[in-house]
């Protein structure tokens, strides 16, 4: 995903809040395949959730290599156990990372299963995002952006 | 590639620091991070080996400004320039917007930094990118050693295409932020061309 339109944004949003509340979990992230994070919901003030959205690309990047080398189109799922947290990563539409960080208070199971119907409503947005990036009518930011706005950005010193 | 968040005003971009082993990569990431005000960066994140070694990436988020309302935020990343980690490179150049490319100044290293730069040619072109056409800068760094090439010999060997190019000393920050600030000044003109 290169561009994320306000309308999408609040729909994605929103498919991330029901996950949250439905399956009972500590905070769901939704990042992109690069590491940027898209959104989040849940107890996430703790959280440095650039870092771990980083961190997550990275580990789908080697899960995703290791795939690879077996021959394997994906490994589509894959779940951490700790101590106190726990934490479920899936990707959707091949596209983004849908992370899922959760405790005693739900189960795995639960996990999977409300992350199964997020996906679905997901991979339905993302669709009509691609198909808004493709028509040329779309506004930019970078119309409203000259090149002396980007020299002055960097003339600090 | 490049995320442009409207609902959060942010323009999102990654630079890749790409170099042989031990060329300071990691140095100017470092030293970024430590001269920039906390506001302005995140946490960084370095997957090393016990001997210091980036076994996976170095990660910096930094944000450079606001244009027109919008916030710019970079990712900084690097990569391990050991050889035999080849396919971690790989996977970091995924979605790459600019890259830098960090040389190793010694006489003895210019082997190390040929080698390094057809690798990153290779690899950019198996995620479907081509070098000269992406928004790229050269780093001659280690000029303080006295085994260091002449600018014009590093020049010639490393930098064909003529982008544009630095002298640096990384462990004391010379050259460091001209370096960063070239290349990202490089990809938001590439975002606005491509719109």
């Amino acid at each position: 995903m290169d561009v994320l339109y306000v309308e999408e944004y609040q729909a994605i949003q929103n498919v991330v809040e029901r996950l949250y509340r439905d399956s009972n979990s500590m905070a769901v992230l939704l990042i992109d395949k690069n590491g940027q994070e898209i959104a989040s919901a849940g107890q996430i003030e703790e959280l440095d959730t650039t870092s771990l959205s980083s961190l997550t690309a990275g580990n789908v990047a080697a899960t995703g290599g290791i795939a690879k080398l077996l021959a394997e189109k994906e490994f589509t799922g894959q779940t951490h156990e700790g101590e106190h947290t726990n934490i479920h990563i899936t990707i959707v539409a091949q596209r983004i990372i849908l992370v899922v960080l959760f405790d005693q208070h739900t189960s795995l199971g639960l996990v999977r299963l409300r992350v199964k119907k997020a996906s679905k409503e997901l991979e339905g947005i993302l669709d009509s995002i691609n198909s808004k990036t493709q028509q040329p009518s779309q506004p930019s930011i970078f119309e409203e952006i000259t090149d002396d706005d980007i020299d002055n950005l960097f003339n600090d010193d | 590639m490049s995320f442009i968040n409207y609902s959060s005003r942010e323009i999102n971009c990654k630079i890749v620091y790409y170099g042989p082993g031990l060329c300071g990569k990691t140095t100017n990431l470092q030293y970024i991070y430590n001269k920039t005000s906390s506001e302005a960066k995140g946490k960084m994140i370095s997957l090393a080996t016990e001997t210091e070694r980036t076994l996976f990436f170095d990660f910096l988020p930094l944000s450079m400004g606001d244009i027109h309302g919008f916030k710019t935020r970079f990712h900084l990343y690097t990569v391990p320039g050991q050889v035999f980690y080849d396919a971690s490179r790989k996977l970091i150049l995924k979605g790459v917007d600019g890259v830098v490319f960090v040389a190793d100044s010694q006489i003895e290293r210019m082997e190390a930094n040929l080698e390094s730069l057809d690798n990153l040619r290779e690899n950019l072109e198996e995620h479907g990118f081509d070098l000269d056409k992406l928004p790229y800068v050269v780093q001659y760094n280690k000029q303080d050693l006295p085994n260091a090439a002449p600018i014009e010999e590093l020049k010639n060997l490393l930098n064909p295409t003529n982008v544009p190019d630095y002298p640096a000393i990384a462990t004391t920050g010379e050259g460091v932020f001209q370096t960063l600030k070239a290349v990202a000044k490089l990809v938001l003109l590439e975002l606005k061309k491509k719109r």
